[in-house]
């Protein structure tokens, strides 16, 4: 007799990824589907995707999502969690879309201390229009509009978004993790994982940012994508927890609760 | 309700919005309409299931509507000519979603930041979609407190109905002027057609989602068709327009908001020196009232298209008319504001040039 011990997670759907060999955003859709299946919170969660490559990712998922707009995830989340405040809203987002043109609506939407879970994919570059610098690109990296490598005298330092957003007291978890290990997918699993459970609580903003490959726009291998992570990706996006108020604030909502 | 209130009008659409099921409203500071973002910030808040956001922009501000209304909610943002610019990205957004959301411009005096004066410049922006791609959006113009009351009702009814956003095309005229309304009646959420669309969480039925993108160009194009076909039943169902004194009208002004009130202050001065004039006033300014022009055309020569701008609508007049008679313009770009007297004048001269006192 045999056992089935892998398998599709129930919240993926039976459809094949378009995304390239060596593309971090397949695993990272598997592990959402896995976390949202442990969670149980498949009847109850409503995804937010963005324009860039995941943008077709309502093909993917099996719960209820609504596309955004290019940037403005944080928004949209924002109008669907405060009408639904018992559901698990999260939004999907690329550096591009979260760092450059929505930066505006994630920066107030933390600061609202939004419920809501913010999945932040950095990978570098504008995966979907066909590799342009992003805000995420390193220093010396080359992209479509930065040949000769990025100038951070000329086109800026790359923005670390994250860090930026752990100022704000809305925020109550903050993790940079990546996909390029076993290890590192597990502790990006965990992340995931503990900023829902956080919003299950009614803590306020969570934010997981992961590294993650893009061999296709890199011009790197599968294989050499993932060590380009780790030997420079991280140098500039160290992996982190960059903000944990989640007991703090667990013990704040109990007292209030205790006070009443 | 039967008490007439007095009311200023950006409260009537504020307290209409809340008797009409609006439970979410998001928007930026902008003259001359923060009374009503201001009056929507106590009216959300004193009920118990209601949203109020003041947002970063009007950007996310359209992006919040954008969500609420995908969770189900009659919601509602509001803005100026320039916030109402920077919305028209979400606009299309609602409009490719097939979202209902009502949208209230308080429109100024313009281009770029201009003034915050009465004006009509947002007359294209407004009934052409006013974004990317190929769509329309309903556009209600108020003339007076009753009617900021009745089409607020109206703009949340369409906007279920269609699917579609709605948008309220009013003036700072309009939003601070006081007059006694009525009110309509609080409305029972419960008696709302139910929206199997709506994204609540995939419980007791399949999941579902709301997109834009159809890269396949023939299910973009099937997409289109289906927008279009919607359109034609609006434009079938809903054009309205007011008819003042055209029974025996050898001359009629069109107009619409403020214009249409100056117009027939201006109509009631010629009326008692004889001038047989009368006003079309278009109620809904997408879609034209082309029917109702077309039926005085077969009485009447003369047309008087009068806006607060240098002629938007009287492009939709000649469309409408296809060279059915004489069309002239009128206008004051700007913020100015004509008075009657300054109209009838126009009037007068027109009328004795086309020689309407002869026949
Ligand atoms: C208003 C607007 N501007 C530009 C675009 C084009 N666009 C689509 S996705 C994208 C950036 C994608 O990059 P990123 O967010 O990093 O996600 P990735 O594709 O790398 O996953 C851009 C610029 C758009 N859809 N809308």
């Amino acid at each position: 007799m045999t056992t089935k011990v892998f398998k599709r997670p129930k919240y993926l759907k039976d459809a094949i990824f378009h995304y390239c060999p060596g593309c971090g955003h397949s695993i990272i859709h598997r592990l959402l589907a896995e976390v949202v299946e442990e969670l149980d919170i498949g009847e109850r969660v409503i995804g937010v995707p963005p324009a860039g490559c995941a943008v077709l990712a309502y093909f993917y998922f099996d719960f209820d999502m609504g596309e955004a707009p290019h940037g403005r995830g944080a928004a949209v989340a924002t109008g669907i969690k405060r009408i639904l405040p018992n559901n698990i809203v999260f939004t999907y987002q690329g550096d591009g879309d979260i760092a450059a043109i929505g930066t505006a609506e994630t920066i107030h939407a933390a600061n609202r201390g939004e419920n809501v879970t913010v999945i932040f994919v950095n990978n570098g570059v504008y995966g979907m229009t066909g590799g342009q610098m992003a805000p995420t690109t390193l220093a010396g990296q080359n992209s479509t509009t930065t040949p000769g490598g990025r100038d951070v005298l000329r086109d800026g330092a790359p923005i670390d978004l994250s860090q930026m957003l752990a100022i704000t007291k809305g925020s109550v978890y903050i993790e940079r993790t990546a996909v390029n290990s076993p290890k590192n997918i597990r502790r990006t699993k965990k992340a995931l994982t503990k900023a829902f459970k956080a919003q299950m609580d009614g803590l306020g903003f969570t934010l997981v940012e992961i590294l993650s490959p893009c061999p296709t726009n890199w011009k790197l291998s599968s294989l050499d994508s993932l060590k380009w992570i780790d030997d420079h990706v991280t140098k500039t996006f160290p992996l982190k927890v960059i903000k944990d108020e989640i007991e703090n604030r667990s013990n704040l909502a109990t007292e209030a609760i205790n006070q009443t | 309700m039967t008490e007439k209130l007095l009311m200023r009008g950006s409260h009537v659409i504020g307290e209409t919005a809340a008797l009409s099921g609006c439970r979410f409203y998001a928007g930026y500071p902008i003259t001359p309409q923060n009374e009503l973002t201001e009056y929507m910030a106590g009216a959300m808040d004193k009920l118990d299931n209601g949203t109020f956001i003041q947002a970063e922009s009007e950007i996310a501000a359209i992006n919040m509507v954008i969500g609420a209304s995908m969770a189900g909610a009659r919601a509602m943002t509001s803005s100026s000519s320039p916030g109402i610019s920077l919305k028209q990205e979400g606009i299309s957004y609602l409009a490719a979603f097939e979202l209902p959301a009502v949208i209230i411009n308080t429109m100024r005096g313009g281009p770029g930041l201009g003034n915050i004066a009465p004006a009509q410049g947002d007359y294209f922006q407004a009934t052409r979609g006013g974004g990317h791609g190929d769509y329309r959006t309903i556009v209600l113009a108020p003339a007076s407190g009753q009617e900021l009351a009745g089409l607020t009702r109206a703009a949340f009814d369409y906007a279920d109905k269609y699917r579609i956003p709605v948008m309220l095309l009013g003036d700072g005229m309009m939003g601070q002027m006081m007059e006694p309304v009525e009110l309509p009646d609080p409305l029972d959420l419960d008696t709302l057609p139910p929206r199997p669309w709506k994204l609540d969480g995939a419980k007791g039925r399949p999941s579902q989602f709301i997109r834009s993108l159809f890269l396949d160009t023939t299910v973009e194009e099937d997409h289109n068709w289906k927008l279009n076909r919607k359109h034609q039943n609006i434009t079938r169902d809903i054009s309205k327009a007011e008819l003042f004194e055209t029974k025996d009208a050898k001359m009629v002004i069109i107009a619409y908001g403020t214009a249409a009130r100056i117009a027939k202050g201006a109509i009631k001065k010629v009326r008692e020196m004889g001038l047989k004039v009368g006003l079309i006033r278009p109620i809904t300014l997408w879609p034209f009232p082309s029917q109702e022009l077309i039926e005085i055309s077969r009485h009447l020569r003369d047309f008087l298209v009068f806006e607060m701008s240098t002629g938007q609508m009287v492009e939709d007049v000649r469309l409408a008319l296809e060279g059915r008679g004489n069309i002239h313009f009128y206008g004051r770009p700007g913020g100015i504001i004509s008075t009657p007297d300054e109209i009838s004048k126009v009037i007068i001269s027109l009328y004795h040039r086309q020689h309407l006192e002869e026949d």
